[in-house]
Parts: structure tokens; sequence; C-alpha cells
């Protein structure tokens, strides 16, 4: 069908496979940044300082509208300017996880919101310090409802890795590429890599509506 | 160089990076609304095969990456004898990713006007068609125009990625200019400032004065 070689991708596929792994970290990695990163973000948005709540809400605003590409060159390119050296990965992971975590901030805050006043309340008469407030009363019952943004989100983060090809990256695309100009065959590379996108993505969507519905049960919101 | 020297030095560039920015965004959107509309009806239609055909759309689009569709839309469909030049191949692209985003908005909105509204139409004689755009499509449009928002600045976003195949958008001229300057900080800085007043300033104030606009023709202000 339409010149698709199959030796061609038995030959290429061990490369392809190898660029999977190098996307799934750089996802991990960067969803492991924007976890922590998105919760402080949404916590300093919270706190009665009005100057930081307004700086880190425009930040927020100024990140998640602008385009990730123009962000990853943004932080690969500047640093040197300033004397600053980061290799291809380290930027490709701040940028990516910065660009998420506030995405995350808001799910984080949708969470936060939800979280009936009453408890706030009775966790002032127990006397607990905010810090014991946030981590035993407040984030464990934020993050149930929150569940389904952090899931739609890891999905996203991984669908946006290949735009770190551009520095260097050597994930998927960027496989995909150097394996098609070295071979003058684009047809089975990135066909190839759609369908390794649609073989995790799909899955893991219908695993994440699974989670979602156990980590409902396990709180007893069900 | 500050980046006020930086601008009044190279806007000319950036201003007409910026055109085929907006030229992108418009033509993606008109793609995708139309794509949206088809899709959101497509996988609420009774037949089971146009059913299949729209989740089908829908799960390639979101399931994989606008670079690897824009990709594949660029260097592979020429093998299969479709050529199309770069600029079509951008917000062709683009516009099909956001359809598949928008078709489920489509979706969600049709479903939200209550039954009462589809059983009046019925009542009144109205044929499916009629209903369809009389009564249920305004309604459905003012219910999901709020997320309409967002998905108007993903898509902003999303035509960045155009310069990739060489279109000569914002962030392409930027790209130029960064290589035959090294001026990163102030190129970058200038072409985020730029999206950011394209997307804070331009689509959000215009999604939010449509929203209170259809709000208003259906009686709700």
């Amino acid at each position: 069908m339409f010149d698709w070689k199959w030796e061609f991708v038995w030959e290429i596929l061990p490369r392809l496979v190898q660029a999977t792994g190098n996307t799934l970290i750089a996802a991990g990695a960067g969803y492991g940044i924007a976890l922590v990163l998105g919760l402080v973000l949404a916590i300093a948005q919270r706190t009665p300082y009005r100057l930081l709540t307004f700086v880190v809400r425009e930040l927020v605003e100024f990140i998640r509208s602008t385009p990730l590409l123009l962000q990853i060159f943004f932080v690969f390119y500047v640093g040197p300017q300033f004397g600053l050296r980061l290799s291809p990965w380290m930027s490709g992971m701040i940028a990516i996880g910065l660009h998420y975590s506030c995405y995350l901030s808001e799910v984080y805050r949708g969470g936060l919101d939800s979280v009936p006043r009453g408890q706030w309340e009775a966790a002032t008469a127990l006397n607990m310090t905010v810090v014991q407030k946030y981590r035993r009363i407040i984030i464990p019952q934020a993050i149930v409802p929150a569940v389904p943004g952090f899931g739609n989100y890891l999905v996203g983060i991984f669908k946006d890795t290949p735009m770190l090809s551009v520095i260097g990256v050597a994930e998927l695309i960027h496989t995909a590429n150097a394996i098609g100009s070295e071979h003058y065959r684009f047809l089975e590379p990135y066909t190839l890599v759609g369908l390794i996108f649609l073989a995790i993505s799909l899955p893991a969507a219908g695993m994440i509506k699974v989670f979602e519905n156990f980590v409902r049960r396990r709180m007893g919101m069900k | 160089m500050s980046l006020f020297e930086f601008v009044m030095q190279y806007w000319p560039r950036l201003l007409v990076g910026t055109g085929m920015t907006v030229a992108q965004f418009f033509l993606a959107a008109i793609l995708g609304i139309v794509i949206s509309l088809a899709m959101g009806l497509l996988k609420l239609a009774p037949s089971r095969p146009m059913r299949a055909f729209a989740i089908t759309y829908i799960e390639i689009f979101r399931g994989t990456s606008l670079l690897v569709q824009l990709y594949w839309i660029f260097f592979v469909l020429p093998l299969f004898g479709f050529s199309i030049d770069k600029f079509t191949a951008g917000y062709l692209a683009v516009g099909m990713n956001i359809g598949a985003y928008g078709a489920e908005l489509v979706r969600g909105g049709i479903l939200s006007v209550p039954k009462g509204q589809w059983e009046a139409a019925l009542a009144i004689n109205m044929t499916p068609a009629q209903r369809m755009r009389r009564i249920i499509l305004p309604q459905a449009l003012v219910n999901m125009l709020p997320p309409w928002g967002n998905l108007m600045i993903e898509l902003l976003k999303g035509t960045a990625l155009v310069s990739l195949i060489s279109v000569a958008d914002l962030m392409f001229e930027t790209k130029q200019i960064n290589g035959s300057t090294f001026l990163s900080a102030q190129a970058f800085g200038a072409a985020l400032i730029i999206y950011y007043v394209l997307a804070r300033f331009m689509v959000t104030p215009f999604m939010r004065w449509l929203e209170r606009y259809m709000a208003r023709k259906m009686g709700r202000a």
C-alpha cells in the first residue's frame, strides 16, 4: 500500500522504541516539576500578601497564554546570553515543567476552592499551624476533585513533548526526523510515531478514568 | 540593546510575522469551527457508521500531538498524491486538531439543552433539521461559548508550530532574527509579549463580548 515497506518498519522500530522511552521520561520529569511547582503557584495565590498574589496570578496568565514552543526557545537561548549554559534536556524540562505548572496550579486552585470553609475553621479551632492545616486537612481533600484535571494534563504533557525536538532532545519526533533524513523516507517514521502516540495516550486516558473512580471510592466520595 | 530599541529596529519583520500568525489563526479558526460542528453533530447521529467516523476522527486528533499531525500532513500526505503548500498545511493541521477538541464542546453543548426544548420543537412539527438549526443549536452555542474562549487561546498558541514547516509567522521571524543577531532575550521576549497581547487583549475580550452578545440575543442577559 502506497509504497509502505515492512522491512523498513522493522529496521527502524528499535530506535523508535528507545525514543519512546525518552519521550516518557521527558513527560514524567516535566510532570513531576509541574506537580510541585503548580502547588506552590496555587498556594502563593492564596496568601494574604496582595502584591505576591497579583504577580503570581499575572505570571500564570502570561505563561498560559503564550506558546510553549516559544518558551522552550526562550529558556534554551536566553541562558547562554547571560552566561548560563543549559543542556537541551535541562532547558526542555524547565520550560515544559513551568508551562504545565501554570495549568496544574489552576487545577489545584479549583480543588482548594472546593474544600468547604468549615474545614478551615475546624482546623483553626484545633490550633493547627498553617502548614499543618494545608498538609493534613486541606490538600488531601483538595486532591480528589482535582484528579480528572491532573489526568488530562498528564496526557497533555505527553503530547506536547514533541516540541522539545526543536532544541535537540532525542524524543520521538526528533528520532523520526533523523531517520527520515538518513533514509529519505518519511512515510513510515512519521506514521509510526503517530501510532505510538495513539497506542499510549488512548489507554492512558482510559486508565485515568479507572484511577479517578478508585480515588473517589477510596476517599468515600461515591 | 534594550527591548525597546530592539522593537524599534525590528518592528517591520515582527509585524509581518504577526500578520501571518493572525492569518493562520483566522483560517484555522474557521476550519476548526466547521469541523467541530460537523463532528459534534455526527457523534450524536442516529446512524452507527456516522458515529464511528466521528469518534475515530476525534480520537486520532486528540490522541496524537499537533506537531506529529502537522509533519504528517506536510511530509507524508504528498506521498499519497496530495501535495499541499506549507501555508495551507499549517492552518489545515491546526484547524483539524482544534476541530477534534471543539467537537466535544459542541456535543456537550447540544446535550446540555433541556429535553423539553426537543419535545416542544417536535410538538410544533419541526423537521429534525429545523429543530437543530432554530431551537437546539442557538441554545447550545450560548452554553458552550465559555470553554471555546480557552480553545481559541490554545489555537493561537498552536499556530506557533507552523513555523516548524517554515511558514513565516511570528515565531519563525523571531527565530530568524535570533539566528542573525543572537539577541535572544530581546527577540523571544518581544515575541512572548506580542503573543500575550494577542491572547489577552484581542482573543479573550472578543470571546467575552461574543458570550454577552449571544446571551443578550437569547434573552438571558
